[in-house]
């Protein structure tokens, strides 16, 4: 372990700089203000916009998504592919200086697809998902208003900015999750991401102030510049605060428990926000401060460490989960785990990591808007022990849920296989003993995709039906739900291999991520090797699970033993999150609040009483006239001139 | 326009609009309140004609005036602004007019007249100008004091539960600190060779002892009005029992003073004292920010709650002041308007609230959302505002103070931005206590809650709301009027800011 810890920092990048945005992408600030505007307009029309409102939000999400290409293939075009575009001096005080400014760059412009691509279509999606919904208008400012604060956040050229839009989307995703305010767990869920979101923001706070206070700046050019100035102490300190920023946002280990609660919000939000684009904020953040993290080979290791980790505590815990939204959800921390172990890895594999995060929004997407089809049509069930047999009833629900299933399971020629394997590859290409490690938990985090996506899909769409006594015949959904959802099933199926070859190419123009000329290291195992692995253990986890759950399951609790009754409990990290933090301070503002009346209170009272003139206790005085000790207080001040004039004589001092 | 006394006038002008207003017929209230506003609408444009007038990077105090006043002991009515001052003045004039609209209707649920309530606001306002407008220590003591007056009786004559209590005991604090204060001013004008004058006490040497004793006269005195941990338990029972729009004024504005005192009066005048007891000042500032914030988690009553989530920003607003650097200091002014405004705001909200319920205690409340869906989203805003989210202006300010702390002194910096998640806790349990939920049915018979905002709250929130927004996103304007009086502050007590601890960027390249 220890010369893990020892080794010699990375290079660091050499100067960073950003060419000017001019032209056409002077105007890339059109891509925030368009739906930042429509939130507006939606927001303070009131009732006034009920009948349209829904109608703005997607074309404002929309003609984001036509600029956003236009923007791209202008970029293309450039020779530098890192373009500035300065608005305002928003902070400049003394030394600092923060522009509020934004940066397209090739990072940032694959984020905005992804965002205004998938968004456009979960947008047209929600539109029938909450045509009953009195509140359907505020949904959709609110939804504009994550698009914008998204935007925002990618789009930023400094850290100030990222975090502007860091906090942006965590409002918009309080609004989302707690938007069925009314229901006690839908408050409660949205308050949860909030304040464990916050803990994250504060990781992140402290790492800019860093910044600052080293570098004498958060612009990324800057800091980038300046990372091989700064000590490794520093550097490792930096890399960790802003991982906890990261693990907040994405619901990596120890802050994943609010991501599953977040189901309380409406099935749209959870595609959009909670699987793909909000949580891989997080791996944005990493991929971005490349610069930073490949400085020191002991954050990255930590950072792998905790993308493995969680990537099994995901898969652990969705095995064991009966709700279809919270199984996908699990599976969301799980797959981002993955991320993670990418970004941590660094190098070349900074561009899978992102490759698999844009495949993953497209399937996980896809599988979540599926998941809204079925539960639209069993009357808001969403215990997947009461499904079963679907696949006759909604037929193209079943057949785009199975290609996300074929993508997330990676089986080829679907996207995930293209995505994730390179991964696993990856973590075995480490240099030491840590390769075996964090290449068998990619594998073996694999195998157990494999097994509890197909029980999902399983028990949802095949075996006998378990539905509750109410539902006579389940539907279809409509047009409008269906459309995105083949759209989206068609990138489950062919966006990784597509992805797989230019992503990372056009990556490479992103400052720090031009790693493709570095020369191409051994795995322990040979690459063949690990992909019949892979698949092995893929077929073997979907073929057990669909021997277990082909006849159905069980639609009450079951009695488990001590491993399946943990998943359930998911892995206890709740009961600890519940004793050593939530109990004791809900204790400690109580004993606070106790002591605060009685204890100070009491205590200056007492104190005051005595230098107003020594005349008692303050509840005595209450009882008399202001006036009444104007006498003892003229009294007082004469001593205390008196002093003074001792002072001045120097009796005192 | 530079010539036109601006300060005084300001200062006299809603004294004689309180004088007009106390003299109409108490069975015309009507009439006394349309004569109020309209006068701090008058007010409120001047200041703006001040405001335009004021030349950045001009002299660090402008619209100076001086009349004599006691010339056998040196004291003058002498008037200046400094950039602090001129931002301070701005928040009172823009305040005053939307806390007595505010108001419209609060004094008539008590006994006493409803004039005066009026009137009362407007010799607050008076003094309150005053104070922030005054450059000669003693005019400064005079309307320290005399600003208790109208508060006392706004609060012991037309608060809520246990009135007298809090007024009593906010008028003996502020008292107890205003006799430290004046042993302190008389002291200083001992050592200081027979003058109150501010300008010609800040070029005197005191000698190390006295120095340190006069600054603790004047700190006590400040600490207590702002209130620093542990002279704070004032505050709680004032701001719970004053009428909303005097306790948006209490906290938005009057609390100020002391934050401003400490700018104004302790580290310029006592450089070195300042620096010696600064240790002392941060940890008091880090305490109150913890502490005060724990504590409002725990709170059950609305007004109490917001006036311990505003002891907790009072903790920044000090260590930003004694972190003495630019941006901290910078950041503790522009902490002071933002606060002003976002905590008006919260407290006029709450007020509507509480108006409506009859209650302030939060358990009698609960998915109150549900009937007045637009209140509730005003309150969840300022709520935002309070736990300074970015694109709302206290984020500037917090950032400010908490990253300027941070380059100069670490562990209180990474303390107080354990506030920030205190923060989001007290705020979003207070909403979704509040407004979320499952509707208490003791709601639905309330007559009161079935109304949503009405056009006059709504003239009340939306200048607030805008102006909140608009500062998170373009603070420059406030700030270029801070930052050369800050920076003249830094001078003062002899401070510069650190270098970044790994050279420049360019040098680091090289």
């Amino acid at each position: 372990m220890m010369e893990i810890l020892a080794k010699a920092p990375v290079e660091p990048v050499g100067d960073v700089t950003y060419a000017t945005a001019e032209g056409l992408l002077g105007s890339v600030w059109l891509l925030v203000a368009i739906p930042l505007v429509s939130a507006a307009v939606l927001l303070l029309l009131g009732r006034r916009a009920d009948r349209w409102g829904h109608w703005l939000g997607v074309a404002s999400v929309g003609v984001a998504f036509l600029l956003g290409l236009t923007y791209f293939f202008q970029l293309r075009g450039l020779e530098n592919r890192s373009v500035e575009l300065s608005l305002w001096d928003f902070i400049a005080v003394g030394d600092l200086r923060v522009d509020f400014g934004l940066l397209f760059d090739p990072l940032a412009a694959v984020f905005v697809l992804l965002i205004t691509g998938v968004g456009s279509l979960i947008h047209l999606y929600a539109v029938e998902y909450m045509a009953h919904d009195p509140g359907r208008r505020r949904f959709f400012a609110y939804f504009n208003l994550f698009v914008a604060a998204m935007l925002l956040l990618v789009l930023g050229n400094n850290y100030v900015m990222l975090f502007f839009g860091w906090e942006g989307v965590g409002l918009a995703s309080y609004l989302l999750i707690s938007f069925w305010y009314v229901r006690p767990a839908a408050a409660t869920a949205g308050k949860k991401a909030f304040l464990m979101n916050r803990v994250g923001d504060a990781g992140l706070l402290i790492g800019i102030f860093i910044m600052f206070a080293t570098l004498g700046t958060t612009q990324y050019d800057e800091v980038f510049t300046g990372v091989g100035s700064l000590t490794a102490t520093t550097v490792l300190l930096l890399g960790l605060l802003l991982l906890l920023g990261a693990a907040g946002k994405s619901g990596q280990f120890p802050l994943q428990a609010w991501l599953p609660d977040a189901m309380e919000g409406p099935t749209p939000v959870s595609a959009l926000i909670h699987a793909a684009t909000m949580v891989t904020a997080g791996v944005y953040l990493i991929a971005r401060s490349n610069p930073i993290f490949s400085a020191n080979s002991t954050l990255q290791l930590i950072v792998v460490s905790v993308g493995a980790l969680t990537l099994l505590l995901g898969a652990i815990i969705g095995m064991a989960k009966d709700d279809i939204k919270r199984v996908l959800a699990w599976s969301t921390v799980s797959q981002i785990g993955y991320m993670f172990l990418g970004v941590g890895l660094g190098g070349a594999a900074y561009a899978l990591a992102i490759v698999h995060l844009l495949a993953h929004g497209f399937f996980k997407a896809n599988m979540f808007l599926g998941a809204g089809s079925v539960m639209h049509g069993m009357k808001d069930q969403v215990d997947i022990r009461r499904f079963g047999g679907l696949a006759k009833y909604m037929k193209i629900t079943w057949l785009t849920f199975m290609a996300g299933w074929l993508a997330i399971i990676g089986l080829p020629p679907f996207s995930g296989f293209f995505s994730k394997e390179p991964i696993i590859v990856a973590a075995f290409e480490r240099d030491d003993w840590t390769a075996w490690l964090f290449g068998m938990a990619a594998l073996l985090g694999a195998g157990l995709t494999a097994f509890y996506m197909t029980r999902l899909f399983v028990l949802t769409f095949h075996g006998p039906a378990r539905w509750t006594e109410e539902i006579d015949h389940p539907h279809e959904s409509p047009k409008l739900m269906t459309i995105p959802l083949i759209l989206l099933a068609v990138g489950s199926i062919g966006a990784g291999a597509l992805m797989v070859g230019p992503v990372p190419e056009w990556l490479e123009a992103t400052a720090g991520l031009g790693g493709g000329s570095e020369a191409a290291h051994e795995t322990v195992l040979s690459h063949l090797a690990i992909t019949i692995l892979s698949i092995g253990v893929t077929v073997l986890g979907a073929g057990l699970a669909w021997f277990l759950f082909r006849r159905g399951t069980a639609t009450e609790p079951q009695p488990a033993g001590v491993l399946v009754t943990a998943a359930r409990k998911n892995l206890y990290t709740d009961a600890v999150n519940e004793t050593v933090f939530e109990k004791p301070g809900i204790f400690l503002t109580r004993a606070l609040v106790y002591l605060d009346n009685r204890g100070i209170d009491g205590l200056v009272n007492a104190l005051a009483a005595g230098v107003g003139g020594g005349s008692g206790r303050l509840r005595r005085l209450q009882t008399g006239f202001v006036r009444s000790y104007a006498t003892s207080i003229l009294a007082g001040a004469l001593l205390v001139v008196a002093a003074f004039l001792a002072v001045e004589a120097g009796w005192l001092v | 326009m530079s010539d036109f006394p601006f300060l005084s006038v300001l200062t006299v002008a809603p004294l004689v609009g309180a004088l007009v207003v106390a003299v109409l017929p108490r069975r015309r209230p009507e009439l006394a309140k349309q004569v109020a506003l309209g006068w701090s609408l008058l007010v409120l444009a001047l200041s703006v004609v001040m405001w335009v007038t004021w030349q950045t990077g001009g002299d660090r105090f402008q619209f100076r005036e001086s009349y004599p006043w006691i010339p056998n002991w040196g004291v003058n009515f002498t008037f200046a602004a400094d950039g602090i001052a001129l931002v301070m003045l701005m928040l009172i004039a823009l305040l005053v007019p939307l806390v007595i609209l505010a108001s419209w209707h609060d004094a008539e649920s008590s006994k006493r007249s409803v004039p005066t309530y009026f009137a009362l606001l407007l010799v607050l306002e008076c003094t309150m100008i005053g104070v922030f407008a005054a450059a000669d220590v003693f005019l400064f003591y005079v309307f320290f004091e005399v600003m208790l007056v109208p508060m006392y009786f706004l609060i012991g004559s037309y608060g809520g539960h246990q009135r007298q209590y809090a007024a009593v005991k906010f008028f003996l604090y502020s008292l107890v600190g205003g006799l430290f204060m004046l042993a302190a001013v008389i002291g200083l004008w001992v050592v200081g060779g027979k003058t109150f004058d501010w300008v010609a006490l800040s070029e005197v040497d005191i000698s190390t002892g006295a120095e340190r004793w006069l600054f603790l006269g004047f700190f006590i005195a400040f600490a207590i009005k702002a209130p620093f941990f542990p002279f704070h338990t004032w505050l709680p029972d004032a701001g719970g029992a004053a009428p909303a729009g005097a306790a948006a004024l209490l906290v938005g504005v009057l609390d100020k003073v002391g934050t401003f005192g400490l700018l104004r009066y302790c580290l310029p005048l006592f450089p070195d004292a300042a620096k010696w007891f600064a240790p002392w000042a941060l940890a008091l500032g880090v305490i109150g920010i913890i502490y005060a914030a724990l504590l409002a988690i725990g709170q059950n009553d609305l007004k109490r709650l917001v006036s311990y989530t505003s002891i907790a920003h009072f903790g920044f607003i000090g260590v930003g002041i004694f972190a003495f650097t630019s941006q901290a200091a910078t950041g503790a002014v522009l902490y002071m308007v933002n606060h002003g405004l976002a905590t008006g705001l919260l407290f006029l909200v709450v007020g509507m609230l509480v108006a409506r319920r009859g209650s302030a205690l939060i358990s009698d409340f609960g998915g109150a959302g549900k009937m007045v869906p637009l209140l509730a989203g005003v309150l969840f805003f300022a709520g935002l505002a309070s736990l300074a989210l970015p694109g709302t202006a206290p984020f500037i300010s917090e950032f400010l103070v908490l990253i300027g702390t941070f380059s100069v002194n670490k562990p209180v910096a990474v303390i107080a931005t354990l506030g920030v998640i205190l923060a989001a806790a007290y705020v979003l349990w207070m909403v979704q206590r509040t407004t979320q939920g499952t509707l208490n049915p003791a709601l639905t018979e309330v007559e009161g809650m079935k109304r949503d905002l009405n056009l006059r709250e709504k003239v009340v929130v939306a200048p607030l709301v805008a102006l909140i927004l608009l500062l998170g996103f373009y603070p420059k304007p406030v700030t270029d009027v801070i930052n050369p009086a800050v920076q003249a502050t830094m001078q003062d007590i002899g401070k510069t800011d650190p270098a970044p601890s790994a050279g420049t960027p360019q040098e680091a390249s090289r």
